[in-house]
């Protein structure tokens, strides 16, 4: 059992109020996923040829400074620096292929957790409620937010091992359920070049829609090739710079539920963290079909409320 | 007896309000029961045994008023999943919408549900009748032994999956029929039950106006000249 939650606002308007729209719908799956809490959410972007970088580290007191200064170094850039809790946003003028390989070969203490124009994701041990404050999750404005409250079963409870998981830029993915097949697949994108930071199956979703996607396709038909490579039990909820996508594998045992009205669309493992949403008893509603992509926003356009 | 006993679920537990309710079981007759604050809470009047009234108001989690006997039982709001899990009697009715596996395994009873009920509604039933005034999601009626799953709007595909004895009625489309499902003519008797049961369930539509399926019996059936085979 995990819980997730996503909200996309198609209002902007409501831009303003997306953290405190979302963090009730994140603490209220706490019985879902007591272990570790994560969320991405997507803000504030940064200009063309700039990045977010959200790095992390377990001591809070770690010298954040002194990796900024390191990576100014390294590129001959400014690195605007700004410390959450055990996470660090960096914004810097880089290209992300340079930026990602620097990374890897500097092995560095830290973790990388986000890396795109758009995405800050934030996650970490513990219960719903001491990560979200720890954040400060409810002051966050943005256009969309993706979040996970996890009880683990694939690998362990730790910060790497949260949700939510993103391996390219800008992407991300919460999961409920589990991979059957992704040591294989696991391997067949390690032959192609992808580097993990997990033993995680969902990581291996995570990478998987994103090198489906670097080859060209869309968010709607990476899913859709995703049905028939993926094997196991799935609800994943899916945010990229512009998109949020549903998608449940064939069976549909992990619950989900969805709402939609003119100012946003949301999903949840359980209708109760969609019930302080402003609106929601005149939304249409609905449970996602097995084996159907939903996808609203990026390259498919909004698709219209049915 | 006219009295109400009021829940909060913003004061009490979950565990105090169903101790309250089994406090009854056994018993002819009990009061109104109204639970206010329903947030999702799952295993909400779960287990009852006496012919209680509940309303509770409010969404509610899983299992909302499973192995029910007796009571009738109202949630004026949206149920989780396995709504009414193995009800034996009584009346369930859901004002909103149902999550996946309403009614399953269910012996006898009613239950209501207003809005749609999600994937795998009836699964396994064995003698409730469940009337949906929506549409229902995909696999409902799986290896539904007996009772009827009545559907106003749609169903779901691989509706009656391995069906055993029970009547599935639709008034909308079927996306596809399961294995072992097939349509089955309407008989006059039939349309006469149904409408009995529409009515009980407080539903204003026509009998006439249903498809029913049932079981091709292909599937399931024991042949005794085969038993070498087994």
């Amino acid at each position: 059992m995990c819980g997730i939650v996503g909200l996309y606002l198609k209002n902007r308007a409501l831009e303003p109020q997306l953290g405190a729209l979302f963090e009730p719908m994140l603490l209220e799956m706490t019985q879902r996923g007591p272990d570790s809490t994560g969320f991405a959410v997507y803000r504030d972007p940064a200009p063309v040829g700039q990045l977010k970088l959200v790095l992390q580290h377990p001591d809070p007191a770690f010298d954040w400074a002194l990796v900024a200064a390191a990576l100014g170094a390294q590129f001959a850039v400014d690195v605007a620096l700004r410390v959450h809790h055990t996470h660090c946003l960096l914004r810097l003028s880089v290209s992300e292929a340079a930026l990602r390989r620097y990374l890897v070969e500097q092995a560095p203490a830290y973790a990388v957790v986000s890396i795109g124009q758009h995405i800050e994701i934030y996650k970490e041990v513990g219960l719903p409620l001491a990560v979200a404050v720890a954040f400060g999750l409810r002051g966050m404005q943005g256009s969309h937010a993706i979040g996970h409250t996890r009880m683990a079963t694939e690998s362990a409870v730790t910060t790497a091992g949260s949700h939510p998981f993103s391996t390219g830029s800008d992407l991300c993915l919460v999961h409920n359920g589990s991979l059957s097949n992704h040591n294989r697949l696991r391997r067949k994108l390690e032959k192609a070049g992808a580097v993990f930071r997990t033993e995680n199956d969902s990581e291996v979703a995570a990478k998987y829609l994103d090198v489906q996607m670097q080859h060209g396709a869309t968010l709607s038909e990476a899913l859709t090739q995703a049905l028939v490579d993926l094997d196991g039990f799935y609800t994943f909820t899916i945010g990229t710079s512009d998109g949020f996508a549903v998608l449940r594998d064939p069976i549909a045992c992990k619950p989900a539920v969805m709402a939609e009205t003119d100012d946003w669309v949301a999903m949840a493992s359980e209708y109760r963290a969609l019930a302080r949403l402003p609106g929601v008893k005149q939304a249409r509603l609905w449970e996602p079909e097995p084996a159907t992509v939903y996808v609203w926003g990026g390259a498919a356009g909004a698709a219209p409320l049915n | 007896m006219s009295t109400e006993q009021i829940f909060d679920l913003g004061q009490c537990t979950v565990r105090e309000l169903n101790q309250a309710l089994h406090d009854f079981n056994g018993h002819r007759a009990g009061p109104h029961f109204r639970v206010r604050n329903a947030q999702g809470d799952h295993a909400l009047a779960v287990g009852i045994a006496a012919p209680l009234s509940v309303d509770i108001e409010g969404h509610v989690g899983y299992y909302c008023a499973g192995m029910n006997q007796h009571a009738t039982v109202t949630i004026h709001g949206n149920a989780g999943t396995g709504l009414a899990e193995n009800i034996m009697s009584g009346v369930v009715r859901v004002k909103g919408n149902a999550s996946q596996a309403a009614a399953a395994t269910g012996r006898g009873g009613l239950v209501v549900i207003e809005g749609d009920a999600a994937a795998r509604c009836g699964i396994s039933m064995k003698g409730v009748d469940i009337v949906v005034q929506g549409s229902v999601g995909h696999m409902s009626g799986f290896m539904a032994q007996r009772g009827r799953l009545v559907v106003c709007g749609n169903a779901g595909a691989a509706l009656g999956d391995s069906l055993y004895e029970a009547e599935i009625y639709v008034r909308g489309t079927v996306a596809d029929l399961g294995a072992d499902c097939i349509e089955k003519e309407l008989t006059a008797a039939q349309i006469v039950a149904l409408n009995t049961l529409l009515e009980q369930a407080g539903v204003s539509a026509k009998a006439a106006d249903f498809k029913r399926f049932g079981s091709a019996r292909q599937l399931y059936h024991f042949n005794i000249d085969h038993a070498d085979a087994y």
